[in-house]
């Protein structure tokens, strides 16, 4: 276990430093000039040159490198070119709109999918079956910024539920709520029908197996065994596909949140890619790199916790 | 029974979210845009979003341009010019203050400038202020400023956000917390959602401004636009991203749709200093090959204005040069031949502005008829200003041009994206810049406009309109903006 942590340790390391090296060279070598879009098309090259000299766009590539990994290990993540505020805060005023998306979007998910995997499980063969396999197909179909667009037309635009989109922040929680339902919905539905087709299939699998039959041979209730046999056992695949989903979820709020126009990370790296704003760029690229890797971090974690047989292993 | 519990449940739960349309207060204006600028400080900046929020509702100039394009008083209350046109004296307002509550004076009008013109000034205008010899404060609510040569759009200029007057105090974080002297005072912002301005009651016009606070709400996604709009989230949304979607609002009674002009001239710009648009008979072909209205019809859904050369078609010195190469495919090829271009590659290059990518796939259409192999790739900004606007490296682009009094884009040399080098332009140019007399002014440009057209520099396409969403009781919104500002003092809503 020790040798697994360290190696899965070094693995994370390693990642974040190659993700680092990638993102400053492509952004380097990428056309554009981070001066040029601030000061647009009438900016004069004397004021051009000033501005260059004010971000330090001037000083040669790999100085630029080190000075932002040294900061970057001090936990300064230096200050946006095109915001001019540091990187930290506009990341930190993002990330509980982004946040709260994703988790409100994992947790649906998992309810609807578990929920509906287990049911077509239970049902293998008759209409319930047919009939969430057919819907889930065609959520997996659907785009999720279709699917948006039609919330927003029902919910918003008809029946004026809901807002449309935007995000106000959490100072005013019931008004924070209802701007995430219907994001989150639109998340949820398109994640959940992969994760149900998955949940039953495993189930179906786990459902064959001897324990499972001495368990209703022995009289246990459908839901007993459904819940309390059956889905633990399947867990492993589910867990999988939840820890790759849960990285999806982070990055799909990107199109989520444009169609919503919540102010999210998503829009933030959008804007920041657009404008050249290297600080910015840079550190949310790691930002999401981390999530991705602690993602797949935890999902080996949890495998052993649900399987013990693989701790031999690791 | 069940029904009946089930429902009550959702209503319990429908009342917990609040899920009923909050009704906002009459006199809060919520205006969506589609850009979102990441500074509010139009002297450091150029994102037109800034201006569009800021300019002459937080800050204030000298000068303010009204809808007619006509300078009128702002800061500067009133001024003269000297005979020979080279100095200017300001009369400044005595019932101004900054919002900090710093004083306004001449100083600030100094500091303004000279910041503006400084070696490490970034101002995104700098040219503007060349011009400017020398600025004198004769006594606090006196400036005097002196000219090295005749402009004939200073004052214009004056009124710009670029030449905004803003304070020592409070200069350096104006990109996070903007303070000037205007009617609106800035609330909060925050990022990737909303900015709020409220009414500054200390303005000397705070009694003609009716509304007490504006709301703008960044949208940049078209049907997102949409949707906010029809579900009266936002009041107006006065730069409509896709002509497409406006029939819907045009059949709706709750609003009213507006079709203005802007100073933006769309053009297919080629690129004049290579191969083969350095050959007049081939710029002139493409000229011939393109069809305006097909373009119009498909790029805008019908709502633009022709131009056929460089001139607003509001502006008082408009000739209609629309028919000065007319559509002949034929004639087109038979030119293109004659120049040995027929059946070449050449690459247009366009950034991700839908009138761009649009105009672009008809374009191609067309050149392709008449003999010319046009590859479109679509690039993004960062990189169209770097590569084709800096750089040069491209056949052909399309762009607008937003920005007012800009037909001297001709005269800026070799070195200019158009890699246009044309002496008699140039000279036509400085009498133009230095000719004070309108009507006089006028005439000069109308042969500019013809010159232009005559050389065929570019394929000159359709005025950007201002497409604008409004509700019925949003009142007193530019139906066409000369600049890229909308004073919010005289909106209104009922």
């Amino acid at each position: 276990m020790t040798y697994f942590l360290l190696r899965r340790t070094f693995g994370f390391i390693a990642t974040l430093i190659a993700v680092s090296i990638v993102v400053f060279a492509v952004m380097n070598v990428l056309p554009g000039d981070p001066a040029l879009t601030i000061l647009g098309m009438d900016a004069t090259d004397d004021a051009l040159a000033a501005l260059r000299k004010e971000l330090g766009l001037n000083d040669p590539l790999l100085a630029r490198y080190f000075a932002w990994v040294g900061g970057a290990l001090t936990g300064d993540f230096g200050t946006s070119h095109s915001f001019r505020v540091p990187v930290a805060e506009l990341i930190t005023e993002r990330l509980a709109m982004t946040v709260s998306l994703a988790v409100a979007g994992m947790v649906l998910t998992l309810v609807i999918a578990l929920s509906v995997g287990i049911f077509a499980a239970a049902n293998h063969g008759k209409a319930g079956d047919w009939a969430t396999m057919f819907i889930s197909q065609l959520g997996i179909a659907v785009p999720a910024f279709w699917l948006s667009i039609l919330l927003v037309l029902l919910f918003a635009v008809k029946l004026r539920w809901l807002p449309p989109g935007g995000f106000a922040g959490w100072s005013d929680p019931v008004a924070a709520l209802r701007s995430l339902v219907l994001p989150t919905v639109a998340l949820a539905l398109v994640q959940s029908a992969v994760l149900a087709r998955v949940t039953r299939s495993s189930a179906l699998e786990v459902m064959r197996q001897d324990f499972t039959r001495t368990a209703r041979a022995s009289g246990l209730s459908q839901r007993r065994i459904l819940w309390r046999h059956v889905l633990p056992n399947a867990l492993v695949p589910i867990v999988t596909i939840v820890g790759m989903q849960f990285a999806a979820l982070v990055t799909g709020t990107i199109v989520i949140e444009n169609v919503f126009y919540l102010p999210g990370l998503g829009r933030l790296i959008f804007q920041s890619i657009a404008n050249r704003d290297l600080p910015t760029v840079q550190a949310l690229v790691m930002l999401f790199a981390v999530i991705v890797v602690t993602a797949n971090f935890v999902v080996d974690l949890l495998y052993v916790l649900i399987d013990p047989r693989l701790k031999a292993r690791a | 029974m069940m029904h009946i519990r089930k429902s009550l449940q959702f209503t319990t739960f429908a009342m917990a979210l609040g899920l009923c349309a909050t009704a906002v207060s009459a006199a809060d204006l919520v205006i969506g845009l589609q850009q979102e600028p990441t500074s509010l400080d139009p002297t450091a900046d150029a994102t037109a979003a800034i201006d569009g929020m800021m300019t002459q509702n937080v800050y204030e100039s000298l000068t303010i341009v009204a809808e007619n394009g006509e300078v009128g008083p702002n800061l500067a209350s009133a001024w003269e010019v000297s005979e020979d046109g080279l100095t200017y004296t300001f009369t400044l307002t005595d019932a101004a203050t900054f919002h900090d509550g710093t004083a306004f004076d001449a100083d600030d009008v100094i500091y303004s400038f000279e910041r503006a013109m400084a070696e490490d000034s970034v101002n995104p205008s700098k040219a503007i202020f060349k011009p400017i010899e020398s600025i004198t404060a004769l006594d606090p609510r006196t400036i005097q400023i002196k000219l090295k040569n005749k402009d004939a759009f200073f004052l214009f200029n004056m009124g710009q956000g670029d030449s905004a007057i803003v304070a020592a105090e409070s200069a350096a974080t104006n990109n996070v917390n903007p303070v000037g002297t205007g009617p609106f005072k800035f609330d909060n912002w925050t990022r990737g959602d909303r900015l709020k301005l409220v009414k500054n009651p200390d303005h000397r016009d705070a009694g003609e401004v009716a509304l007490d606070s504006v709301t703008f709400r960044f949208i940049s996604d078209a049907a997102a636009a949409t949707a906010a709009m029809m579900a009266e989230e936002l009041d107006a949304f006065p730069g409509f991203p896709a002509p497409e979607l406006l029939e819907q609002f045009e059949a709706d009674p709750r609003f009213r749709v507006n079709q203005g002009s802007t100073e933006g001239e769309v053009i297919l710009a080629m690129n004049n200093s290579k191969p083969p648009f350095d050959n007049i008979e081939v710029r002139r072909a493409v000229a011939t090959a393109i069809n305006r209205d097909e373009i119009i019809d498909g790029a805008m859904y019908g709502k633009a204005t022709p131009i056929g050369s460089f001139y607003p078609p509001h502006g008082t010195a408009y000739v209609d040069l629309t028919d000065a190469y007319p559509t002949d495919t034929a004639k087109a090829k038979g030119m293109f031949e004659a120049a040995g271009v027929a059946g070449q590659t050449m690459t247009l290059r366009v950034p991700p502005f839908p009138y761009a990518t649009r105009s672009a796939e008809i374009i191609q259409a067309q050149l392709s008829d008449a003999g010319i192999d046009a590859r479109v790739e679509n690039v993004e900004w960062g990189f169209w200003i770097d590569e084709i606007y800096k750089k040069k490296n491209y056949d052909m682009t399309i762009i607008a041009h937003t920005g007012p009094n800009d037909m001297g884009n001709f005269a800026r040399g070799p070195d200019y994206f158009y890699g246009y080098d044309d002496p008699k332009f140039t000279a036509l140019w400085d009498s133009i810049s230095t000719e004070a007399d309108d009507t006089k002014r006028d005439e000069l440009l109308k042969e500019g406009q013809q010159y232009l057209s005559d050389q065929a520099v570019h394929g000159f396409l359709f005025q950007l309109p201002l497409l604008g969403v409004f509700r019925n009781e949003v009142k007193g919104y530019w139906s066409s903006s000369p600049v890229l500002y909308m004073p919010l003092k005289n909106v209104s809503k009922d």
